[in-house]
């Protein structure tokens, strides 16, 4: 049976009659452009690497969203993370792709250069397990990620508590995506005319936190998987909306979303954590989009654990001329920022999408010049 | 950041399991996925299992794009 689900899948991957077809269908279907807006940043990646972007040029313009955690995690708290790094006997854990993000002054690479101790893991479980192993150390994995990575985070959070691993803790800054789209769809300047959602996302969450897209904003959408022949299918689904003039939130990822989400996942969440206003980079505070662990919890926070002083809602990145902001709000794409792949660039990164590799400036940095 | 990748369940004990992807084994949790069966694809993310994959749905995808393409075809009145 999972022989033949292998083959399924080896075909939506690599079966390019599949893609080529959806692309002419779209650039013979497609009358005037349609303004769309991926918003995951996975999708980012991918619709560069495969060329789609392109591909589609004049028909569909193609505007990248908020949906990379680590372009959107606030200089106040890499400023944070940097802090607890620089505390004797403090080890931090964290992700890859938080290490040359940076805050005000520094960056986490810069700090692990300069002697702290910054370990990456590949799973929050793999941090813990390092806190079990050297109990005479403090652990403390940073908790960035959306509700795809969220609940991975908190449920490594009540694994430690089960095993009374008591020299773990997270500095939690996780976002939510919802109400990031909320804050989009109602932006005065943007016009985009439907939403590709994030695939993994929505497998936690399900299909339903999206619905006030359709009934209040009357924006076409469809939660899309990460192969070259899911994303065409999810543009082609939404310009038949369009073309219809009937909006619906649709999902072409089905192997994997539903409309229900993990629930196990979504109880995870729902006990361990409340909901706050956040900080984005680029955004400014968005109401009620952030998770921050509940006070039962508090001996795993950081912020309680190491009386951490509480963050500042307020902008501090300031590299002259850098549009990130704009980036991540979709207002324009990377090469019309003046610093991209000038002094901008992979090597020496100056804004957050450039560099994560998820970010939308190293997506186009990589594959579309 | 928020990459899943579809592995093949090989072993669960309790919360804890070994997926295969690729011919790399790997320990995973389960905890969020407590219905997955040995031979099940799931998809793991950070080192959790988050959903099963389900084969009608991936052959529902492909037949969709391929009626899609067919109807491309047919109707292309324009």
């Amino acid at each position: 049976m999972s022989v033949e689900l292998e083959a399924i899948l080896e075909r939506i991957e690599s079966d390019s009659t599949l893609t080529r077809g959806m692309v002419e269908k779209l650039i013979r279907d497609v009358g005037k452009p349609l303004t769309l807006m991926e918003v995951c940043g996975t999708h980012t990646h991918a619709i560069s690497k495969t060329g789609i972007r392109r591909a589609l040029a004049g028909k569909v313009r193609l505007l990248s969203g908020p949906g990379c955690p680590v372009c959107v995690t606030s200089d106040a708290d890499i400023d944070r993370f940097i802090a607890l790094a620089r505390m004797p006997d403090v080890a931090v854990t964290t992700f890859g792709d938080m290490l040359h993000v940076p805050g005000t002054e520094s960056s986490l690479a810069e700090q692990r250069d300069a002697g702290a101790d910054i370990r990456i893991v590949y799973s929050p479980l793999d941090a813990l397990g390092m806190a079990e192993k050297e109990p005479r150390k403090e652990f403390c994995f940073l908790g960035v990620g959306f509700e795809t990575t969220a609940p991975a985070i908190l449920a490594t959070v009540a694994e430690a508590r089960k095993r009374e691993i008591d020299n773990f803790s997270i500095c939690a800054a996780f976002k939510l995506i919802p109400p990031a789209l909320r804050m989009i769809a109602a932006h005065p300047d943007l016009a985009i005319q439907g939403f590709i959602l994030p695939g993994h996302v929505s497998a936690v969450i399900g299909s339903e936190p999206y619905r006030f897209l359709i009934d209040e904003f009357k924006k076409p959408c469809v939660i899309t998987g990460f192969e070259g022949a899911d994303i065409l299918q999810a543009i082609l689904m939404i310009a038949g909306q369009i073309k219809e003039g009937e909006p619906r939130l649709e999902i072409q990822y089905k192997r994997v979303a539903t409309k229900e989400g993990n629930k196990a996942a979504l109880k995870i969440m729902e006990g361990m954590c409340d909901v706050k206003d956040s900080m984005w980079r680029g955004l400014g505070t968005i109401p009620e989009s952030e998770l921050k662990l509940k006070e039962a919890w508090k001996d795993f926070d950081a912020e309680h654990k190491f009386s951490l002083p509480p963050l500042e809602h307020r902008e501090r990145f300031d590299t002259a001329g850098c549009r990130c902001g704009d980036v991540l709000l979709g207002k324009i794409i990377p090469p019309d920022c003046p610093l991209f792949a000038e002094t901008c660039n992979p090597s020496n990164p100056l804004g957050p999408c450039m560099v994560s590799s998820e970010g939308a400036c190293a997506a186009y940095y990589k594959y579309e010049r | 950041m928020c990459i899943g990748i579809p592995a093949k369940v090989i072993k669960i004990n309790g919360d804890m399991g070994k997926v295969d992807y690729q011919g790399v084994q790997r320990e995973t949790s389960f905890m969020m996925l407590p219905e997955a069966k040995v031979g099940d694809y799931v998809l793991l993310h950070a080192g959790f299992a988050i959903k099963r994959l389900s084969e009608e749905d991936a052959l529902e995808t492909l037949e969709l794009i391929r009626e899609m393409l067919k109807a491309g075809e047919q109707t292309d009145e324009r």
